[in-house]
């Protein structure tokens, strides 16, 4: 066991490992954004409260701010740049809760919209798709995210209309 | 902003967490699921020289539910907690109270030990731990040893436990038989801290009488504390006990602050509700368990 400052840790984002040299005290949040250029995870309040930072990490939404960058080494993030999939013609297709966000105009400026994504993302792809879809699951998935913009409705008509559209087949 | 500079290590047994505490000294802190501390570090409110991350430690991810009670590993996240029925069936207010522990998040995140160690009044386990007369189980370079709710909170984020130690497990004693129990929170937002939050547990004799009535709060006091409810309504037939009563001892009972979300007032008012609220609950769940 070493006691350190710095540390290089091998994180595998969105499937492909990424080595990195940071600080201890780096938070996930800024390992991503600063060290390995993924901006698209925003941070909003940096303690926990608003859910802009949320990731999977080994599959779980967390808050990436609420996480140190050497405690992931080892394990597996996926990021909001890992949700839309090659579509085998060298272009790309949204991510059914992607699609639905733009379908239902679920975000106004964005800020917010890369953690509703991996929140609700990983809620739909870790239940049954084929069970009816509660309002109280739709609340659980949006309730630990702030939205300044939108007011939620359209957030939840579109987990709704992702959910609807994973049940016919979508992902 | 960001945490201001540390040292840290990631040990791979007990044994070398305790010797890294010890040998890192007075500034050394524990790190488990780091949901309420990782936020302390980023606001600057705490600057531990070292951070001692036990996520690494084998053995300490179980639950393990006998019939005396629930014993909860000090890796145990929230969320597995909350799902397991085993230790709900035997004890109830586990899985009442995790539910109402922040976001899905940070539950998936953060530890019931760790939250009980950080000893916040805001929290749920803390009152919990009291409320089922539980303990918990503390490595030190002398041993394992024991301390009992009573002993362990002595202000708000402030435990009896100094020194090199790791709260290894928190032990949740079964719920007695003719009881039910109960748990409410009023948030401003669901999962967001409660501005009061109540826990009960009745107790009925042979007779479907009220045996006992008791009670413990959320973001009410400066430390988790157990109020016997009893003497409102001792002896009364369970579904028709003057519950308002029960209420109205709590409110005389308690001594919550004023903060921005809510006056002193405000929330001794809240205590009155939710004790009048749970504590019927309470004894309908425990009359259907006599059925």
């Amino acid at each position: 066991m070493t006691v350190d400052t710095e540390r290089t840790i091998t994180i595998t984002v969105n499937g492909v490992p990424r080595e990195a040299t940071v600080p201890v005290r780096r938070l996930l949040s800024d390992a991503l954004r600063h060290e390995l250029g993924l901006t698209g995870t925003h941070v909003g309040c940096e303690h926990g409260v608003c859910g802009a930072c949320t990731v999977l990490v080994d599959g779980d939404p967390v808050r990436s701010c609420l996480m140190l960058a050497v405690q992931v080494d080892g394990h597996e993030v996926r990021t909001v740049e890992g949700l839309a999939r090659d579509d085998n013609r060298g272009g790309q297709v949204l991510h059914p809760v992607q699609e639905a966000f733009r379908e239902c105009h679920a975000l106004q400026c964005g800020f917010c919209t890369p953690g509703f994504l991996m929140t609700i993302a990983a809620g739909l792809e870790n239940r049954d798709s084929a069970a009816d879809l509660t309002e109280e699951e739709v609340e659980d998935m949006v309730g630990g995210n702030l939205c300044r913009c939108t007011g939620y409705a359209n957030i939840k008509k579109a987990v709704h209309h992702a959910a609807a559209a994973m049940k016919d087949g979508a992902l | 902003m960001k945490p201001a500079p540390f040292r840290y290590a990631d040990p791979d047994t007990l044994e070398e967490a305790i010797a890294a505490l010890a040998d890192e000294g007075e500034g050394a802190k524990v790190l488990a699921g780091g949901q309420s501390l990782l936020p302390l570090l980023s606001m600057r409110l705490a600057a531990p020289a070292t951070l001692v991350d036990i996520n690494r430690v084998p053995g300490l991810d179980t639950v393990e539910v006998t019939g005396d009670g629930v014993t909860v590993g000090a890796l145990v996240r929230h969320n597995k907690l909350l799902h397991d029925a085993a230790a709900a069936r035997v004890q109830p207010l586990l899985a009442r109270a995790t539910a109402n522990v922040a976001h899905p998040a940070i539950r998936n995140r953060g530890t019931t030990v760790g939250s009980i160690a950080h000893a916040d009044p805001s929290g749920e386990m803390t009152s919990v731990l009291a409320l089922t007369d539980g303990s918990v189980s503390v490595a030190t370079p002398s041993g394992q040893q024991t301390v009992e709710w009573r002993d362990l909170f002595v202000g708000p984020l402030e435990t009896s436990i100094h020194g090199p130690a790791v709260v290894t497990s928190a032990f949740f004693p079964a719920l007695p038989a003719r009881s039910g129990t109960a748990f409410t929170e009023v948030a401003r937002r669901k999962g967001d801290y409660a501005v009061c939050g109540a826990g009960v547990v009745v107790t009925l004799d042979a007779d479907r009488r009220v045996e006992s009535a008791r009670a413990a709060y959320i973001s009410v006091g400066l430390t988790p504390e157990v109020h016997d409810l009893t003497d409102a309504v001792i002896g009364q037939p369970a579904d028709t006990a003057d519950w308002a009563a029960a209420g109205a001892l709590a409110r005389t009972l308690v001594d919550p602050d004023t903060d921005i979300h809510a006056s002193a007032d405000y929330r001794r008012l809240l205590v009155g509700v939710l004790t009048e609220r749970t504590l019927a609950s309470a004894a309908a769940e425990a009359l259907g368990g006599l059925e």
